[in-house]
């Protein structure tokens, strides 16, 4: 009998064999947190009577959910976290403008394959994409890995989805994840890790593998498990670290990626995909490009590659956002900011922007925002009246154009 | 034995931590400001509403999205006493938990119960009793009853590291 990627994982990490559904205490080889998450993080560990961290050189922080700050409370507590990181002499301590937790941490090669990383954010299982046990947990949980370096947990279950086909020019792995969530469902994968596996997820690239992964969440999992391949290596620039595999049967879905159409979530919940004929016309008054789902160097290629030469309506706004600094430097270096400045869209500073609608491009009453991100909740992105449909950066780009949502392979 | 008794607020399926507590309000130094605003993206005079010992029912998924711990924060300190729930999202989960906030997880709950019921919950056992009948749920593993009766995470550390 074989175990799951995700059961070796924390079998090597304990020193002894782990199923599903054990309760284990497990040692956390990294972990981080965000100005948004810190402040009760230092709180938490205050009141604890907790001087000294377990690691810092197990620890990483990186301000990005209000860069620059937005209100003096925001200033107020990104300060508390700063003198926190000098006190206790955290190496990996990313400062505002150096872009968005999920990206910096793997950019920075400061994780590997193979290990067990957790977060205060909830979409920390972004990097599962890396062969990488990794989960979002609250601030108070992340205090406890702080001060004793492990935390508890219960080994999941792993339900495999398996994505045969290739994906179509102009259709992401943001239209296939999309797609996975309508099938499974904003709580179908609750307390199980997701194993995305296939023919298409291996000719992937690693950035659009993090696109899939970062959704894992959405379907309540705790995290979107991907093999560690050479191109994980390269984007880490990590030779090291442990590759492991599912080899036992478990549950599985199947999904053909070489059918599939660009996905649109309609408003209110993650799980309300349909295929982006059903909605083309709705009319959009904000695109936004950016996030930890869709806000890379791809992400931005793909869509100024509609927007070179092309204007975007005047009834709409765009807002483009590089996940970091890095993105934003070859961004910058190879043309692509000067494709959306002539196209007419506004460029933000690094970071989450107006994902979480607090600011960078909040929606006001009855306004429709098309974003790459990956929440569409009531109010996520500004009034309790405003609505926001998910799709991919092509499609994001295509909507920005004609002013309405639109299918990109038309434009 | 610690039960519960206690007026039902009721909420539907997936109601996610952006509706508990709106992200604008995060960024605040000022802590009282989030029972304030608690699920006011579905109701926003609920603040106003909820009395020190009420308990909330909702459907399945409760305390989805973001890992912001303000929402079990928002939700205890308006004086909620319990969540049940058909199901709870896993990161709501660990903070409610993490705070001393009590969580059942109680199948057939949002057929059994309406607003305004008074329901009594047993701890213990995970038992909910309802004026349509009693529903029995598993109850929280022992190390997660002790983090509860601790008041949560930091009181058990504080006991467990001395």
């Amino acid at each position: 009998m074989g175990s799951t990627a995700v059961e070796k994982i924390i079998s090597s990490a304990l020193g002894r064999k782990v199923s599903e559904g054990e309760f284990v205490e497990a040692p956390v080889d990294f972990a981080y947190f965000h100005d948004g998450t810190g402040p009760l993080v230092i709180d938490a560990l205050d009141e604890m009577g907790v001087d000294r961290i377990n690691d810092k050189e197990k620890v990483g922080i990186v301000f990005d959910h209000s860069v620059p700050p937005y209100n003096d409370q925001g200033a107020t507590l990104q300060a508390k976290v700063r003198r926190f990181a000098r006190a206790q002499g955290i190496p990996r301590f990313h400062d505002l403008g150096d872009g968005i937790c999920h990206q910096v941490i793997p950019e920075k090669g400061y994780v590997a394959p193979g290990q067990i990383v957790f977060g205060a954010d909830s979409h920390t299982c972004t990097l599962g994409a890396f062969g990488i046990f990794s989960t979002g947990v609250g601030a108070t949980d992340l205090a406890y890995i702080l001060a004793t370096g492990k935390t508890w947990m219960k080994v999941p279950e792993t339900l495999m989805v398996e994505c045969a086909g290739v994906l179509d020019d102009r259709v992401s792995s943001k239209d296939l994840i999309l797609e996975i969530v309508r099938v499974i469902g904003t709580d179908g994968a609750t307390y199980k890790a997701l194993e995305f596996a296939g023919g298409a997820v291996r000719a992937m690239s690693q950035a659009s593998r993090m696109t899939m992964s970062n959704m894992a969440v959405e379907m309540g999992a705790k995290t979107g498990f991907i093999e560690a391949d050479d191109k994980t290596a390269v984007f880490l620039n990590r030779p090291d670290g442990k590759r492991f595999k599912t080899d036992r049967p478990v549950p599985k879905i199947e999904v053909d990626a070489g059918r599939l159409e660009p996905q649109v979530a309609c408003p209110g919940s993650v799980a309300n995909v349909k295929p982006i004929s059903e909605v083309e016309g709705v009319h959009i008054d904000q695109a936004f490009l950016g996030s930890c789902t869709n806000g890379r160097y791809e992400d931005l290629y793909e869509a100024a590659r509609l927007l070179r030469h092309r204007k975007i309506h005047r009834d709409t706004r765009m807002i483009v956002i590089p996940a970091s600094k890095e993105t934003y430097i070859d961004a910058q270096r190879d043309g692509l900011l000067d494709v959306f400045l002539e196209a007419g869209a506004i460029i933000g500073v690094t970071g989450c922007g107006p994902c979480l609608g607090v600011h960078m491009g909040v929606i006001g009453e009855n306004e429709v925002c098309i974003s790459t991100s990956n929440r569409n909740f009531i109010g996520r992105m500004g009034a309790r009246s405003s609505s926001v449909y998910l799709a991919s950066p092509q499609a994001v780009a295509a909507s920005a154009i004609e002013g309405k949502i639109t299918d990109p392979r038309r434009v | 034995m610690v039960v519960l008794k206690g007026r039902v607020w009721k909420f539907g399926d997936d109601v996610d931590t952006d509706v508990i507590i709106p992200a604008k309000y995060l960024r605040s130094v000022d802590k009282t400001v989030w029972p304030k605003h608690v699920l006011e993206g579905l109701d926003p005079e609920f603040s106003s509403k909820i009395k020190p010992g009420d308990i909330i029912v909702a459907g399945k998924n409760f305390g989805c999205g973001s890992s912001r711990e303000q929402a079990a924060l928002a939700i205890k300190w308006a004086g909620a006493a319990a969540v049940v729930a058909e199901s709870f999202a896993r990161i709501f989960f660990r903070n409610a938990i993490n705070n001393g906030l009590p969580l059942i997880e109680a199948k057939g709950i949002s057929k059994a119960v309406g607003e305004g019921d008074v329901i009594e919950i047993d701890l213990d056992s995970g038992g909910v009793k309802t004026k349509n009948g009693a529903l029995r749920s598993a109850p929280l593993p022992p190390f997660l009853q002790e983090i509860l009766k601790s008041g949560g995470l930091v009181n058990y550390y504080k006991a467990h590291n001395k």
